[in-house]
């Protein structure tokens, strides 16, 4: 069995089959997001890009790359997006060296 | 006399293969699609081209030889006269590598006419065509250019290797004469469309980017920005087909069909002519062959807008590419957003 098939992201309401109504509900808010507020839907959608590379979700890799190029972004820009992602995830980790430093001074003279 | 017509021999395209057929989705939804009032006689002065852009829906190039004569051009001329055609927008291929196209644009004018020309800015720099934006100033045509992207990477991507260049050098000379300024009375427009297979972004939104962004870089001006959709018809269909990305962008079209996008189609206040003076619906119908429904007048010199005017338009998958999102026309966008 393979994982990830690319026509699965079009089959993503079968996954509400046994809780329609949790799906339903879902969907609303996560349609609402995506509106234009006080964030325009590209900004929205260069967010959504961000996330789904912290996430390394193939299919939300796919969704809001194919978003972000109908909402009017370019590929430096989308570059600069996932940039941002990959630094904090990075900046994430090395944060976290901290941790293992007061680990060590707590038990070393 | 007239020439031998590769037209004839060229094989009709399939059309591209949809989940949906489009008059069933517009009865779906309780709309019709008829001919309003008619505002646009479009004009397609041949395939010939100095560019073979990879979306390309004529499949225009410099290899191809199809060109209107100086008879139907006539025909066209008496057409506008005899009915009061306001607006004529001439496109192609290039329609300035059309011997008669100079003519056609001066006689044009004089009948009173709007007249709008679909102009690839690359052409300026072909042999005598250097003096086009002082023609076009003359003659107060509108003159819309095709520039996909404000970067060299993504046109180029497009229309060809140094197309990007050379349409910034001719975008500097329309603007030098005049054109795109402010008060100066001198239209142009611009015309964005995806470079791939995707759907064109909110046309007010990308505007504001172009406007910006070739201003800072290139110190352009220009009038409006028109987003189009690509049509899955001719050289693009072929490219969806060849990188496997037909089915999924013919999906798209149809899911994102929008019914508020049918009253603004260009094809209800538009006929279009093709190089042998034969009427279709729209240009895109135009390159697949479909013409106008029977019993209608079906040739340039048979043209009777009151018999037009009831006509049912002919229609086929393609169709999905025009009512998409917010819809895409000759003029952009059809409706605000999608």
């Amino acid at each position: 069995m393979a994982y990830y098939e690319e026509d699965d992201l079009a089959r993503f309401s079968e996954v509400g089959k046994h809780r329609p109504d949790l799906f339903e509900k879902f969907m609303a808010w996560y349609q609402a997001c995506q509106e234009d507020g006080a964030l325009s839907r590209r900004e929205k959608a260069l967010i959504g890009l961000a996330v789904a590379h912290a996430l390394q979700c193939p299919y939300c890799i796919d969704a809001y790359s194919q978003s972000c190029l109908e909402s009017g972004s370019n590929m430096e820009q989308m570059t600069e997006a996932i940039h941002m992602a990959s630094a904090i995830r990075g900046g994430a980790s090395l944060i976290h060296g901290l941790q293992s430093h007061n680990s060590v001074n707590k038990v070393s003279m | 006399m007239s020439r031998a017509l590769p037209i004839m021999q060229e094989k009709r395209q399939q059309l591209p293969r949809a989940t949906s057929d489009f008059d069933e989705k517009l009865a779906s939804h309780g709309v019709e699609l008829r001919a309003g009032t008619f505002e646009t006689l479009q004009v397609n002065v041949g395939k010939l081209c100095n560019q073979a852009c990879k979306h390309c829906h004529v499949d225009a190039s410099p290899a191809r030889t199809e060109i209107m004569t100086r008879e139907t051009v006539d025909q066209i001329l008496a057409a506008m006269r005899r009915f009061s055609i306001s607006t004529l927008d001439i496109t192609g291929g290039a329609p300035e590598l059309n011997p008669s196209f100079r003519y056609l644009v001066r006689e044009g004018r004089r009948l009173g006419g709007r007249v709008m020309v679909r102009h690839n800015l690359t052409v300026m720099f072909e042999p005598d065509q250097d003096d086009l934006p002082e023609f076009f100033r003359a003659h107060k045509v509108e003159v819309i250019s095709s520039l996909p992207y404000f970067l060299e990477q993504q046109t180029d991507a497009q229309r060809g290797r140094g197309v990007f260049e050379k349409s910034i050098e001719a975008l500097r000379r329309l603007n030098a004469v005049g054109y795109g300024l402010e008060r100066s009375g001198l239209t142009l427009n611009l015309v964005y469309n995806p470079v791939g297979a995707f759907l064109p972004p909110p046309q007010d939104s990308i505007e504001q980017d172009f406007r910006r962004e070739l201003l800072t870089r290139y110190g352009i001006s220009f009038n409006r920005l028109y987003t189009i959709t690509n049509m899955p018809i001719r050289r693009f269909l072929d490219y969806l087909r060849r990188s496997g990305n037909e089915e999924r962008y013919m999906h798209k079209l149809v899911k994102s069909f929008n019914p508020d996008t049918v009253e603004g189609l260009m094809c209800r206040t538009t006929l279009s002519v093709d190089w042998t003076g034969r009427l279709f619906d729209c240009d895109f119908n135009q390159m697949l062959d479909l013409r106008v429904a029977p019993g209608h007048p079906q040739t340039i010199s048979e043209l009777d807008p009151a018999k037009l005017a009831v006509r049912t338009i002919t229609t086929g998958t393609h169709c999905f590419g025009c009512t998409a999102g917010a819809g895409s026309s000759c003029g952009g966008a059809v409706t605000a957003s999608g």
